[in-house]
């Protein structure tokens, strides 16, 4: 049986690998850092073990509700702390723990040698820790909490080799960005404290989750606790928030830049789980948001905006981390839409799959850069040959994302448009519309720049990587980009970086039909349409029911998938095939000694002393293929530069309207009103002082007469004073 | 004798005093003038004692010299000060050569 401290637990035992790592193994330990990798695992390992616990009794129909504990009382609203278990966490749980797992034994592998390995493992058991804590919460403030810590860890994070001024640039950002959404989500938490009494006489309270879904429905008397305007003006709020979570439009500039962390990092909190929490709030509070057509709307729009406009970027992009990152926001669109349309189900499912295959992409780009030493495209190629396991993980998770069937992301993403397809009530009839169409321009687009970013990655020659790169950049005097390491090791990753990868991939294959069968009645004892319909039991008020499979749509997508992948094999593999030798770079061939060494600020150190190359075979290498797409002009430029949305926000929004205005305004008063009454109080004292002091002549008879002359003055003051009440 | 003229004594004498106090510049004069108001002190408590003590204190002897006690305590302190007033004057005058107060301003700064 579940009891709630084995369901803390879950949350508990990374924290506790948090404190031990901070407290205990970096400052004493720090020479046996990689046992702090090894805690953590092993805290990940119960955690999942617990979650599954908790999803097996959970859907066995356990009662799993605990009392909250009330942690302030502040009269009108009392702030609890509790556990919210519904299906939608005990998938989470299983999620975030299951996935965080994975990473974390490929991280033993990529971040080895590298001397903040300490550190590294103490930030990603504070990040899962939040992360679980999150999923768990039944208070909002409780939540928000939480959330704010997710957003605190992924700083620390992103910015984990802060001597990189580009990684410092991006933490920065990604904090700063995401704070724009988080205080939507803080002025609806107020604005739901504000609304205290109305809740409070309903008995409810305005803090606790499953009292906000309850006070949104509407009363049996007409009209509801929270409704109209209020109602949607705390939905957009709350959306707000998951929007800079979730890399949404318009906030969605940090997360590409967020790739400057370990790549682990990126595939853990970019990928699977940090950004899946904006998804996860709107889902938490959707009986709030299906109420409110309006919110709804805006979602579903900005959703599928997201999801089409993130996929052109991601076509021209030569970092292939960046090409994940827009799809990454891309897919976060998908979800969003289908939550906005009233999908709840295909939403969460195609969450569920997308961490698995994102997580393996990412792993995939972080094996790849082991191997190639740069994260730049144009200088790999042909790594298919020295890589054979990484290549096929990656094709698997390729084909998931572009939705092949039949891989996961197949039966998520179908589930989505089918919803779209077949319509409904939740919003207007135009939406669908939009929504499906946004989606399946997605759809192509997709398939396009995963199908580029493999071509690019894995096929033609080897056209030099990191080596190849500082080169050029030497060449044409540019800056030694800072993430590029001129180590080549042609080969295999390690074992531990393989393993979990292949793990992944099998879940990349497998989540989407085992998990949620659709065209029988069951599969391996797994009831059709399970997933869908445990996830949907969520929602405790009528909803849209999660679409019967539809052959039409699956039809639709698979065509125009397949239609991107051909456009662009068409493109790159057949062009630029003509092999040259003058160009020689020595590489080192086949597995190599020191693997997992090649981080790149070791690796950047090393490069100082006797050239680790020595002796290794020189390869021919393939010259640089121009980019086809670049025939396109003004529109690649348009999306090279991200439709120019960082200019327009740092150098116009920041630096013009933000310095000018409201920065100039607050300077003006910080110097002027807040300085100068601070001055103002010093000058006087110090020259009040000044005067004083000329009394203090050391003349006693002076002193005796000021004395003399005060008690005379309090006699007369109060004779004066006493004749006045006696007259 | 009445109450009010042992009280008009007793103030001009201290007013005297006070003027000697805070006006003149050699110490030993300064010391008179604090005497001076010692014992205008002792005028007044002696004159209270002698014409309003209270009834209620009338029964007892000891209360009834409460004044008188008062005014032979001040003269003992008074002695006592005068001894150490005129130890510091004569300190003051090996140091300085002089008794004039307006020149003892060490205390400043």
């Amino acid at each position: 049986m579940v009891t709630e401290p084995l369901v803390w637990a879950i949350f508990f035992l990374p924290l506790l690998s948090f404190l031990l790592i901070t407290l205990v193994i970096r400052p004493f330990f720090n020479r046996y850092a990689v046992v702090s990798g090894y805690l953590l695992i092993l805290a990940l390992a119960v955690s999942l073990a617990l979650s599954l616990v908790v999803l097996r009794q959970h859907y066995g129909g356990a009662e799993l509700d605990f009392e909250p504990h009330t942690w302030l009382n502040l009269g009108d609203v009392v702030i609890q702390m509790g556990l919210l278990l519904d299906p939608v966490t005990s998938i989470m749980l299983v999620v975030v723990s299951g996935v965080s797992l994975l990473i974390q034994i490929y991280s033993l592998g990529y971040m080895r040698g590298d001397p903040g390995v300490a550190r590294y493992f103490a930030y990603m058991s504070l990040f899962t820790a939040a992360m679980l804590g999150l999923v768990l919460s039944v208070n909002v403030v409780q939540l928000y909490a939480f959330w704010e810590l997710v957003g605190v860890s992924s700083y620390l994070l992103i910015g984990f080799w802060h001597d990189r001024p580009s990684a410092a640039a991006a933490a920065k950002k990604a904090f700063i960005v995401t704070r724009i959404g988080d205080v939507g989500f803080l002025l609806a938490i107020i604005y739901l404290a504000f609304h205290g009494p109305e809740f409070a006489a309903q008995g409810l309270n305005p803090l606790h989750i499953p009292d906000i879904w309850q006070a949104a429905q509407p009363l049996a008397t007409g009209g509801a606790v929270l409704g109209g305007g209020a109602l949607t003006l705390i939905a957009l709020g709350i959306f707000a928030g998951a929007a800079g979570k979730s890399g949404q439009f318009p906030l969605h500039t940090w997360l590409p830049d967020a790739m400057e962390g370990p790549t682990p990092v990126s595939a853990l909190i970019h990928a699977a789980t940090m950004v899946a929490a904006g998804v996860f709030l709107v889902a938490r509070f959707f009986p709030l948001f299906q109420q409110t057509q309006e919110a709804m709307t805006v979602v579903a729009l900005i959703g599928g905006f997201t999801a089409l406009g993130a996929a052109t970027l991601g076509l021209v992009m030569d970092d292939i981390k960046r090409v994940m990152a827009y799809s990454t926001v891309s897919q976060l669109g998908y979800m969003m839409a289908a939550l906005g349309i009233g999908a709840f189900g295909p939403a969460l499912f195609h969450l569920f799959t997308h961490a698995f295959f994102k997580a393996l992409l990412f792993l995939g780009a972080g094996s790849v850069n082991h191997a190639s030493g740069t994260f730049n495209m144009r200088y790999m190629g042909g790594l298919r040959k020295h890589m054979p396991w990484t290549y096929a993980l990656v094709l698997i998770a390729g084909l998931s994302l572009v939705g092949i069937i039949p891989l996961a992301g197949f039966w998520s993403k179908d589930e989505i448009l089918t919803s779209a397809w077949v319509s409904g009530s939740t919003v207007d009839p135009w939406v669908y519309q939009a929504v499906f169409g946004l989606l399946i321009a997605g759809v192509l687009l997709t398939a396009f720049y995963t199908f580029r970013m493999i071509i690019l990655t894995f096929h033609g020659d080897f056209r030099g990587g990191g080596a190849r790169e500082l080169e050029d950049a030497e060449e044409s005097g540019l800056p030694r980009p800072s993430s590029v390491s001129e180590e080549v090791h042609l080969g295999e990753s390690p074992r531990v970086m393989v393993l979990p990868m292949a793990v992944l991939g099998v879940a990349a294959i497998l989540a989407g039909y085992v998990a949620n069968p659709q065209w029988v009645k069951s599969f391996l004892l797994i009831p059709g349409h399970w997933f869908s319909y445990y996830v949907e039991a969520a929602v405790p008020f009528d909803h849209p029911k999660t679409p019967a499979f539809n052959w039409e749509v699956a039809l639709i997508s698979t065509a125009v998938a397949l239609a991107g992948i051909v456009l662009a094999y068409l493109l790159y593999q057949f062009m630029g095939r003509k092999r040259t030798q003058t160009l020689e770079v020595p590489v080192e061939i086949g597995e190599p000694e020191g693997a997992g060494v090649a981080e790149p600020t070791l690796a950047a150190e090393g490069a100082d002393g006797p050239s680790p190359l020595h002796g290794h075979e020189p390869v021919p290498v393939a010259p640089q293929r121009p980019e086809p797409l670049e025939r396109g002009g003004p529109i690649y430029a348009l999306l090279s530069r991200k439709y120019f949305m960082d200019e327009l926000y740092e150098g116009l929004l920041v630096r013009r309207v933000f310095y000018r205005s409201f920065a100039a305004l607050t300077d003006w008063f910080d110097r002027t009103l807040v300085d100068g009454l601070v001055d103002l109080a010093g000058s006087v004292c110090r020259n009040g002082g000044r005067v004083v002091a000329q009394l203090q002549t050391g003349q006693v008879q002076f002193y005796g007469a000021v004395i003399v002359l005060g008690a005379v003055l309090i006699l007369v003051g109060y004779l004066a004073y006493s004749a006045g009440l006696g007259g | 004798m009445s109450l009010e003229a042992m009280l008009i004594v007793a103030a001009v004498l201290f007013a005297i005093g006070l003027y000697g106090a805070l006006a003149r510049s050699n110490v030993i004069a300064v010391l008179m003038s604090i005497e001076i108001m010692f014992n205008a002190v002792n005028l007044t408590v002696v004159a209270f004692a002698r014409y309003v003590a209270p009834l209620a204190l009338r029964e007892s002897i000891s209360s009834v010299l409460t004044g008188q006690v008062f005014a032979i305590f001040i003269i003992t302190v008074a002695a006592a000060e005068i001894a150490l007033g005129l130890g510091i004057v004569f300190a003051m005058y090996r140091n300085t050569e002089t008794v004039n107060l307006t020149e003892a301003s060490q205390l400043r700064n």
